[in-house]
């Protein structure tokens, strides 16, 4: 009797969800043909699929889809933040293309490898998402991106920074595959501003790094490195934590021996709070002024360190605020998010978000029924031919391996009591 | 065991030791000799090449043993419900997160309301009882639901048990309190150092090795002077006969969790003062491990193992790395800390597989 009972719940429940799932899943199994190249596939209209890998087909009234791989959870959520509310913001402004609306999918590809990997299978699994925006985290970039690219889409990273991820060259580590752009800057201009601004504005001539094994952090540490090296300084120490260490002074005794004019470490929080909050109470380190790069650019980050973080210095993204169009921004974050962005990747997002969907509103194709067919090469090739775009963060152009910055929207700001008591963002003291 | 009921003489000094070895003995032993070698080429290179000064020695080992009494302190935990339940309660590392998670709110409370400014050692105290109670709360909850069911369960059942309910508590504390990094407020009247023999020393690293000491005598005489404690050893000891005289052991068993919290909640205020920031629904996963590690080493429950397994563990964390490492020319020798924490711990194990202070009865129990 029971078990009757609940056979039929079971019953019940199994039917309404195939009947719920049936109406979606048609158009999808369409798309997945087009893929292979049949013309059929395009429903009789006037436009009809001749891509090379394929099209992307939404049916008439369907919202078309931008998907996020974004840091939703665990400790680096505030970038995720951030580059949500840039996303949303461009696709509020957005409204509509060709009559289609637009929805916004994020799926959280944590700060890690096996996160970028889920984020991306998912995503990709998707026949209505156009392009992805994301990831956050280079270590995420890079195990999603041969998903991305093998299932013929496109991510555009917001703050992806290691330059490994913008390089074919195999044979130096470069992982770079069709498919891949970033409106973030690479780390080598990262890097290079850094190490400029420490020989050449504070006078250093010794350097110490230290980075936390992320791709990141040890990038940006050997970047910086070897550019002073190249500017004339001496580096005196080359370390690394490990992400989950918060006992520093061992390192910083470790440093000490040899007392630095710089202590750069790009890393993240907490870690960064720790290295900060203790590296002033080692004998030895009393002078050395303290640097730290993007990762810890954000306002939880000088509350943390407390007044250890006063006078240090922090490489990042950088938009003047006297640039209307960016003020303009920041008034809708405030009215549609409220408060202000957490960090300084927001307006990447932005301009990432922006360029996908005028390249896919350039190179969408509505045939008579109006079902939009999008091709993905040429929304790839459209991409890639952006040339002069004039975003938030300075002006766009893409070379062939998806690098779209210009590494013109950095700035070193340098953090002050005004920033430990609960102000945001610190002062820019440095421009390149 | 199975060398005892050889004949007596079975160690290194027999006649026949070369003659019985198994392949498994030699390449043991040779594992021994590698790692002693490679421990001493890497010490003596290092003081040989005076990098480091007695000054910066100093400091290194003090940073270790601040950090090896809050490894000591939530080992306790782990040593102590094993000793009486023989399980590894893996979810002890976030017992320590909820209580410092949550006394960093009443922190930031006192710090706000000035009571810290006026009455720094009240505040503290209050920050103790607080993180404390919380982290009992947990504790018992964890041991009356997630534990108390599958006593009689075959031992695997409750271990993957509690790796579940500590992704529960994390994600559970991660929804209560949110993502973000917390800091505690600084305490001012542990700010500083003191000149103590011509180094200076961190007054805080001492707060924390004090208290911690302080904590674990109260502990030791606890189970050493007390009728509970006695019971806590007689159920460790044989929890039937326990039953047959008369011992509550459900009671025992609470206390035991209810100790090992309490411990676990100090910690996690006595770390606040020592590391204010970090604090984040995740913060009790690494030093869990840490202490289940040090709790090992120390021979497993054994409450004085525990005690010392902290602190060699946390000396060897911080010492190594420069000590060792740093002479055999590795660099960035500081990431490689938890290797030379676990090569340590081979080290430790192939010597004394029951651990340093581990008794050989538990045998027969387990």
């Amino acid at each position: 009797m029971k078990r009757s009972k609940l056979l039929l719940v079971l019953t019940a429940i199994l039917v309404l969800a195939l009947s719920a799932c049936a109406a979606p899943v048609a158009p999808a199994g369409d798309a997945g043909s087009s893929d292979t190249g049949s013309e059929a596939a395009a429903g009789g209209g006037d436009a009809t699929c001749d891509d090379a890998i394929g099209c992307i087909e939404i049916a008439p009234g369907d919202p078309l889809k931008v998907g996020g791989m974004l840091t939703i959870s665990g400790a680096t959520a505030y970038l995720g933040e951030d580059s949500r509310g840039g996303i949303e913001i461009a696709v509020n402004e957005r409204g509509q293309i060709d009559g289609h609306d637009i929805t916004v999918q994020i799926e959280d590809s944590l700060c890690s490898a096996e996160g970028g990997q889920t984020a991306a299978q998912k995503l990709a699994a998707d026949p209505t998402v156009v392009g992805i925006i994301g990831t956050n985290c280079s270590s995420s970039g890079a195990a999603a991106l041969p998903i991305v690219s093998s299932a013929g889409m496109l991510m555009i990273s917001s703050s992806n920074t290691s330059p490994v991820l913008t390089s074919a060259d195999t044979e130096a580590g470069g992982i770079w595959q069709p498919g891949y752009y970033r409106t973030a800057h690479n780390d080598l201009f990262q890097g290079r501003v850094a190490a400029e601004f420490v020989f050449n504005e504070l006078g250093a001539t010794t350097l110490a790094t230290i980075h936390d094994g992320s791709p990141y952090a040890e990038s940006l540490a050997a970047v910086a490195a070897d550019v002073f090296t190249e500017l004339g300084g001496e580096v005196t120490y080359q370390g690394a934590v490990n992400v989950g260490d918060t006992d520093m002074r061992p390192i910083l005794t470790e440093v000490s021996s040899n007392p630095p004019d710089v202590l750069y470490f790009p890393f993240f929080e907490p870690e960064s709070d720790f290295m900060a909050a203790q590296a002033k109470e080692i004998t030895g380190l009393e002078n050395t002024i303290l640097m730290s790069a993007d990762g810890s650019l954000v306002d939880s980050f000088p509350e943390n360190a407390g007044e250890a973080a006063v006078g240090m210095y922090l490489s990042g993204p950088y938009l003047n605020p006297e640039n209307t169009a960016y003020a303009d921004f920041l008034a809708k974050w405030d009215e549609e998010i409220g408060g202000v962005p957490p960090s300084g990747f927001h307006a990447h997002a932005y301009d990432a978000t922006n360029m996908l969907l005028d390249a896919v509103q350039a190179v969408a194709q509505e045939s008579s029924d109006g079902t939009l067919l999008i091709g993905r090469q040429a929304l790839r090739d459209a991409l890639t031919a952006t040339k002069d775009y004039p975003g938030l963060t300075g002006t766009l152009s893409c070379n062939e391996t998806g690098d779209c910055a210009t590494g013109e929207a950095l700035g070193i700001y340098e953090v002050t009591q005004a920033e430990v008591d609960g102000n945001w963002p610190p002062p820019v003291v440095y421009t390149p | 065991m199975a060398a005892s009921a050889k004949p007596a003489r079975t160690g290194f000094l027999s006649k026949d030791y070369f003659e019985r070895m198994t392949w498994v003995d030699w390449v043991l032993n040779a594992l021994r000799v590698l790692i002693l070698a490679l421990v001493i080429i890497g010490a003596t290179n290092t003081l040989l090449s005076g990098k480091y000064t007695l000054a910066q020695w100093v400091s290194l080992i003090m940073s270790g043993l601040a950090q090896g009494s809050i490894y000591a302190l939530i080992a306790l935990g782990y040593t102590l419900v094993y000793g009486i339940l023989l399980m590894i309660n893996f979810a002890h590392g976030e017992v320590y997160m909820a209580g410092a998670f949550t006394a960093y709110f009443i922190a930031d409370w006192t710090a706000k309301s000035g009571l810290l400014a006026s009455a720094p050692v009240i505040a503290v105290l209050i920050w103790v009882i607080v993180a404390a109670l919380v982290s009992m709360g947990v504790a018992v909850l964890l041991e009356r639901v997630a534990y108390r069911p599958l006593r009689g369960a075959p031992r695997l059942v409750p271990l993957i048990t509690a790796i579940g309910a500590s992704f529960f508590l994390q994600y559970t504390f991660r929804g209560l309190y949110g993502t973000g990094f917390k800091s505690y407020p600084a305490v001012p009247i542990i700010q500083g150092s003191v000149a103590i023999g011509g180094f200076n020393i961190l007054i805080a690293q001492l707060v924390v090795f004090f208290s911690a000491l302080v904590l674990m005598l109260a502990l030791y005489w606890l189970i050493e002077r007390t009728k509970m404690g006695k019971a806590m050893r007689a159920v460790s000891e044989d929890k039937e006969v326990s039953r047959l005289m008369g011992i509550d052991i459900d009671r025992v068993i609470v206390f035991t969790f209810l100790l090992g919290g309490a411990l676990a909640g100090a910690a996690g205020v006595i770390n606040g003062l020592y590391r204010p920031q970090g604090v984040n629904f995740f913060m009790g996963f690494f030093p869990g491990i840490k202490a289940f590690t040090a709790a090992v080493l120390g021979g497993i429950g054994s409450v004085p193992g525990a005690m010392l397994g902290g602190i060699f563990l946390g000396i060897i964390e911080s010492v190594g790395p420069s000590l060792i490492l740093d002479g055999l020319g590795i660099n960035s020798a500081n990431q490689l800390k938890d290797v030379i924490a676990f090569t340590m711990l081979v080290f430790v194990l192939i010597f004394r597989p029951q651990g340093i202070l581990g008794e050989r009865l538990k045998e027969k129990k387990a």
